[in-house]
C-alpha cells in the first residue's frame, strides 16, 4: 500500500469530520474560539495517533469476540492520560473544554479508524493513518473555529481583528450558527470532491 | 418539587442536548431520516440513559469518591454502560422477542454514544443528589426524542423539496437542525 496516500486521505479525501461526518459533537461544541478548538483538534489528533498503534500492535492477542470493549477500555485509558496531562498543565482549557473532553472516549471516528484500519494492518500503517486523520480532523477544528471566532466575536486568539467598530454576528457564537455553518462547509468539501474526481477522470481518459 | 421542575424544563428545552449541547449527533443525523425509527430510537435511548445514570451515579458516589478514586470517572462509565446495554440486549432477547426486533437494532448503536456517557457525567459534576440526578435524566432523555421526531418530521419533507445538488443528505440536515436550534433558542428566557 502507498503509505504516502495513507496518510494524506485523512486531510481531504476522507476528512473525517466532513466528508466521512464522523464525532460531529466536539465541531459545534468547542469550537466557539480557536484555542479551545485547536486543543480539541490536538487532543483528538493524539488520541487516535496512539490508539491506532496500540491496537495495531495487540490486535493478534486479542480474542475477535471482545475486541470492541478491549479498543474501548484502550481509548479510555489514553482520554484519561490527556485529561490529566490538561488538568495539571492547562486547567482553563480544561475547564472550557468541560465534558467534551469527557467524551472524546465514544468518538466514532476513533473506534471506527482501531476497527476498520489499525485491526488489520501493521504498525506502521495504522500509525500514519492515525496521523492523516488527526491532522484532517485539527483542520477541520480548525477551520470552523476560525469561521466562529473571526464573525461571531471579531477576534482571532483573542485578538481583535476588525477595530472597535465591528458590531459581531452573535448568531455565529450560538448554536445554530455552528450547524448552518458547517452544513454549508460540508457542501464546500462535496463540490470540491466532485470536482477532483471529474478531473482524475478526465485525465484517465486522456491517458 | 419546583426545583425539580425547573430541572426538568431545563434538560427537555432549554438546554436541549441536541439543540444547545451538541450532544448524539451521530444518532440524530443517521437514524432521523425516518419517522418511526425515530420514534423507536428515541424510546430506546430515554430508557438507556435514564437507566445507566442511575447505575452510574450509584457507581461514582458509592464507589469512586469513598475509594478516592475519581479519576477513574471516565473508564468505569464507558464500561459500565456498554456492558449493561450488552447485558439489557441479552435479556430483552430472551424474554421479550417482539421487542427486540423492535428496538433491538437501536441498543448497540446506542452503547458506545456521546449522549449516553455525559448524562453521567455532567450529572456527577454538578453533584445533583439521586432524585435530581433521575429527573435530569428522563429530560434529557425525552429532549433528545423531541428533537429527533422533529427532526424526521422535517426531513420527510425535505425528500420531496428540490435542494440543491451539493447541499443533498447530511449538509441539509445540518442547516435545518440550525434552524430548529433556533427555534430553541426561544426557550431560553422562559426561567
Amino acid at each position: 500500500m502507498n503509505l504516502w496516500k495513507v496518510f494524506t486521505r485523512g486531510i481531504i479525501e476522507e476528512n473525517p469530520y466532513f466528508v466521512l461526518a464522523l464525532s460531529l459533537c466536539p465541531g459545534l461544541a468547542v469550537t466557539t474560539s480557536v484555542v479551545n478548538g485547536l486543543t480539541m483538534g490536538c487532543t483528538v489528533w493524539f488520541v487516535i495517533t496512539a490508539n491506532n498503534t496500540v491496537v495495531s500492535i495487540i490486535h493478534k492477542l486479542i480474542n475477535k469476540k471482545v475486541r470492541i470493549p478491549v479498543y474501548i477500555t484502550c481509548i479510555a485509558t489514553i482520554v484519561t492520560c490527556v485529561q490529566l496531562f490538561l488538568q495539571a498543565y492547562a486547567p482553563d482549557l480544561y475547564k472550557a473544554l468541560g465534558v467534551y473532553l469527557d467524551l472524546v472516549v465514544v468518538f466514532a471516528i476513533i473506534l471506527a479508524r482501531a476497527e476498520s484500519v489499525a485491526s488489520k494492518n501493521g504498525v506502521v500503517v495504522s500509525f500514519l493513518d492515525g496521523m492523516g486523520m488527526g491532522i484532517g480532523f485539527t483542520i477541520a477544528m480548525f477551520l470552523i473555529s476560525f469561521i466562529r471566532e473571526i464573525l461571531g466575536n471579531g477576534t482571532f486568539f483573542g485578538m481583535s481583528v476588525f477595530g472597535q467598530s465591528y458590531q459581531p454576528a452573535l448568531i455565529m457564537a450560538l448554536p445554530p450558527g455552528a450547524f448552518m455553518l458547517i452544513g454549508f462547509i460540508m457542501a464546500g468539501f462535496k463540490i470540491w470532491n466532485k470536482h477532483v474526481e471529474k478531473q482524475r477522470q478526465l485525465k484517465g481518459v486522456e491517458g | 418539587m419546583g426545583a425539580y421542575f425547573t430541572l426538568f424544563i431545563g434538560a427537555v428545552l432549554i438546554n436541549n442536548f441536541v439543540l444547545t449541547k451538541f450532544l448524539g449527533l451521530c444518532i440524530f443525523f443517521g437514524v432521523s431520516k425516518n419517522l418511526n425509527a425515530s420514534v423507536g430510537m428515541g424510546f430506546a435511548v430515554t430508557s438507556v440513559i435514564t437507566l445507566s445514570t442511575i447505575l452510574a451515579w450509584l457507581l461514582y458516589t458509592q464507589v469512586l469518591v469513598p475509594l478516592h478514586l475519581e479519576f477513574l470517572r471516565t473508564i468505569s462509565f464507558v464500561i459500565l454502560i456498554a456492558s449493561f446495554v450488552q447485558l439489557l440486549e441479552i435479556v430483552i432477547k430472551k424474554e421479550s422477542p417482539t421487542l427486540y426486533n423492535m428496538w433491538g437494532i437501536y441498543l448497540m448503536l446506542i452503547a458506545t454514544n456521546c449522549i449516553v456517557l455525559s448524562v453521567p457525567v455532567i450529572s456527577v459534576t454538578n453533584n445533583y443528589n439521586f432524585v435530581e440526578n433521575i429527573v435530569f435524566a428522563i429530560g434529557a432523555g425525552l429532549g433528545f426524542a423531541l428533537a429527533l421526531i422533529l427532526m424526521a418530521s422535517c426531513r420527510e419533507k425535505l425528500d420531496y423539496a428540490d435542494v440543491p445538488e451539493p447541499l443533498k443528505g447530511t449538509p441539509i440536515a445540518f442547516v435545518v437542525a440550525g434552524m430548529l436550534s433556533l427555534a430553541f433558542l426561544g426557550f431560553s428566557g422562559m426561567i
